[in-house]
């Protein structure tokens, strides 16, 4: 009946059966296309990651060809134990200071007593009286004071001063494990060329040799970099991330709570919004100026640990822990803020009415019904800006991360380095050990946000698990 | 129901008729109210979102162990009348009251008021069931403890149960108290929320729409218990179905849109009158079209 008026009108307005078909190919080429380019993109951003991944694991590892002064495996059997049962490590820490009072000389003995002693009880190198002495003067050396060293202290010494390491040549992962045959030739070529006067070939040894290792993790910084590690950087990473968890999350929260839950709408508000948005955007460098200005300058006092003590600071100015886990936190604040703020506007307005229907004050709502549900964005977007506050070196260098120090951190007053500025300064050496390092270091901090990004995943699982 | 008229005559007379008005004064005489006395009583309440008067010249007065019932077309104002009940309204930023509510003769406007005082004697149940996520236990018992419960642990649990008992769901969930309030069924939600209203143990319950996302058999049970509840308080209902308005209330009201002069479409009292009457022999025009589903 009726069925003859639409065809018409069909074929007014729409295209014809075949016309159709035709539209409806091209239709597909082109949503085919679009979905094509989509995988592309993402294959871009696949390999770019990759590339990224195997350029450090590349400089991580690899063949090295060494020489040492003192080969470990006879300092081992000189001590009295089977070299091939025992390394250098397993010795004690006893025996390894012995080692080092009949190796180094003495003014080099004291100098390191003086950097930090090596028993509670007694000196191995200094004279008790001219201990006294000095540690009763102006300028007390840091040994008088902080704690004594550890096995893992004491073994970074014996390395360095006893067994010498020295990588004369060191080549990357991939290439050793094509051709390792290029990597030995190169070496002979090198010596045959005389590029090394001081060593013969015969006192080169070929080894596999993981850059990124615990001892590496766990040894202080050192100027050679066979022997240098990152617990100092590691520890003020730590301490870092400490102070901005610490200043960022109460104001971040806080900030956020209240213009999501208390603040009427107005211009004002607006505006702070605005602001609060374009914080985010700050280059880092420009916090990092901020910090130099505010944290080390204005408030040395405060930041230099002077107001806490007599009359000695802790530190001899504002460069310290503290001025730059402020600037950190300033830095991660509007982040910290914004993602609260995105967490509360997700819970439901239902809850709230629900707790104030109940004759709820606004905080007993906010405090047990709209936090707990917000809880697991809040900590996610949290975990994420600290986690890339890790990894900011420019505000560390403005407000002044030491590049070379040896000595742990002891508290939030002490200078401090931290491991982007230790990456930094080891890339911008010429040698190739110290890219090596340096690409070690980035496998710890790669690591470091691997390990803050799976809190923050567990944490969301489980509170987003408590909220159903 | 009495009127016969096919489709296609009724949207035209909703056609003719429009949502414009006869003219008629702003001092339309509104039926005087009769009655036990009341325990709210509104006296020429306006509500203004922004410059936006949503509802003008309301004045009623809920009677005491009553369901009243509010009924009217979508954007009549009688979900805005509700919540200037409880002072809810107070949560949209833009919302201003004028005149009076009183409360046992007390303006719950007035200067030094606490709206959160006036929640807890005057509860609310929503229109899409909103339990917290927390179990059905902490549920209601976190009303109790706001509102500074001091009773011991054994006190709690017996005023848990008593709120269950009172919104009928105590025999569903008594095994299971620890179990998230996201686990019941959309109804049991909606009765968990009355459990949590009535723990705080108020004076008055708000119900807005609360059957409106329920399935028949769920709507019939809050029903039921909307009559078991009229015993121990009053409760004022805001209901789209004009059948649960006339098995459930004592008396109803009805509320319309009118347009004023620069085109504003503000909600006005109608008609409010014992539900019988309202709906078997009502006195205003407005009120037997929208009845007899003329529009609306």
């Amino acid at each position: 009946m009726s069925v003859q008026a639409p065809k018409r009108r069909n074929q007014v307005v729409f295209p014809s059966e075949s016309e159709y078909r035709g539209q409806l190919n091209r239709r597909r080429r082109k949503a085919s296309a679009f979905q094509f380019f989509c995988l592309a993109m993402l294959s871009v951003a696949v390999l770019a990651l990759a590339t990224l991944l195997y350029t450090i694991v590349n400089d991580s590892f690899g063949l090295v060809a060494i020489v040492n002064e003192n080969d470990p495996r006879d300092i081992v059997a000189g001590l009295g134990y089977d070299p091939e049962a025992t390394s250098l490590q397993d010795v004690s820490y006893d025996e390894l200071v012995a080692l080092l009072e009949t190796t180094v000389s003495s003014g080099v003995g004291r100098r390191l007593e003086r950097e930090q002693r090596f028993y509670e009880d007694r000196l191995v190198f200094e004279d008790d009286g001219i201990w006294a002495e000095i540690c009763a003067s102006d300028a007390p050396p840091t040994g008088c004071t902080s704690a004594p060293r550890d096995d893992s202290n004491v073994f970074a010494l014996v390395q360095e001063r006893v067994v010498v390491p020295d990588v004369i040549a060191s080549n990357q992962l991939i290439p050793s494990l094509l051709d390792q045959d290029a990597f030995v030739q190169e070496v002979v070529a090198a010596f045959e060329a005389d590029r090394f006067p001081d060593y013969t070939i015969d006192q080169v040894t070929m080894e596999w040799r993981a850059w990124f290792n615990p001892t590496f993790l766990f040894t202080p910084q050192n100027s050679t970099p066979e022997v240098a590690g990152i617990r100092t950087a590691i520890l003020g990473s730590a301490w870092l991330v400490l102070i901005t968890i610490l200043f960022a999350v109460p104001v971040g929260v806080g900030a956020a709570i209240y213009l999501v839950e208390y603040a009427k709408p107005s211009r004002l508000n607006d505006f702070l919004q605005t602001n609060i948005n374009n914080l985010a955007g700050v280059p880092s460098i420009i916090y990092g100026m901020l910090g130099l200005a505010i944290f080390v300058r204005v408030f040395e006092p405060f930041t230099s640990g002077a107001i806490f003590t007599d009359g000695v600071p802790p530190s001899d100015n504002g460069r310290t822990i503290v001025a730059a886990g402020l600037t950190l936190g300033l830095l991660t604040l509007p982040v910290v803020i914004i993602s609260s703020q995105e967490a509360l506007k997700a819970v439901p307005d239902s809850l709230r009415h629900a707790g104030l229907a109940l004759g709820a004050t606004r905080w007993q709502t906010v405090r047990s019904q709209v936090l707990p549900v917000a809880l697991s964005g809040i900590l996610t977007g949290t975990i994420l800006a600290v986690a890339r506050a890790i990894g900011e070196t420019a505000p560390l260098i403005l407000v002044g991360a030491a590049t070379f120090i040896t000595t742990d951190p002891t508290g939030p007053f002490s200078k401090f380095t931290a491991l982007p500025i230790q990456i930094f300064q080891w890339t911008s050496f010429p040698q190739q050990e110290f890219h090596n390092i340096a690409a070690a270091a980035s496998v710890a901090l790669l690591l470091l946000l691997l390990t803050l990004n799976a809190v923050a995943v567990i944490l969301r699982n489980r509170y987003s698990r408590r909220a159903e | 129901m009495t009127n016969e008229t096919s489709t296609e005559s009724r949207i035209d007379d909703v056609i003719e008729q429009g949502m414009t008005t006869e003219p008629q004064g702003p001092s339309r005489p509104v039926p005087e109210t009769v009655g036990p006395p009341g325990v709210i009583e509104t006296k020429s309440m306006n509500v203004y979102y922004g410059d936006f008067l949503a509802v003008a010249d309301v004045s009623l007065n809920f009677g005491r162990n009553q369901i009243s019932a509010l009924i009217g077309p979508s954007g009549c104002g009688k979900s805005t009348v509700l919540r200037s009940l409880n002072r809810m309204n107070d949560l949209v930023p833009t919302a201003r009251t004028e005149g009076e509510v009183h409360y046992h003769g007390e303006n719950i406007y007035a200067d030094g008021v606490d709206p959160v005082e006036v929640r807890r004697t005057i509860g609310m149940v929503f229109q899409k069931p909103n339990p917290f996520p927390k179990s059905i236990f902490d549920n209601i018992a976190w009303g109790a403890k706001i509102n500074g419960f001091r009773g011991s642990k054994a006190e709690l649990e017996g005023l848990v149960q008593e709120a269950l008992e009172g919104a009928a769901l105590w025999d569903e969930v008594k095994d299971k108290l620890a179990e998230s309030g996201y686990s019941l069924s959309g109804g049991q939600q909606q009765r968990l929320c009355i459990a949590r209203a009535i723990a705080t143990k108020p004076d008055v319950i708000l119900m807005d729409e609360p059957c409106s996302a329920l399935d028949p058999i769920a709507t019939l049970r809050i029903e039921e218990l909307m009559l078991e509840l009229k015993e121990n308080y009053s409760i004022i209902i805001v209901t789209h179905n004009m059948q649960q308005a006339a098995r459930v209330s004592d008396k109803t009201a009805f509320f319309n849109v009118k347009l004023d002069e620069s085109g504003m479409r503000t909600g006005r009292l109608v008609e409010y009158s014992p539900t019988d009457q309202l709906f078997t022999s009502p006195t205003e025009k407005d009120t037997e079209d929208y009845i007899t589903g003329r529009f609306g």
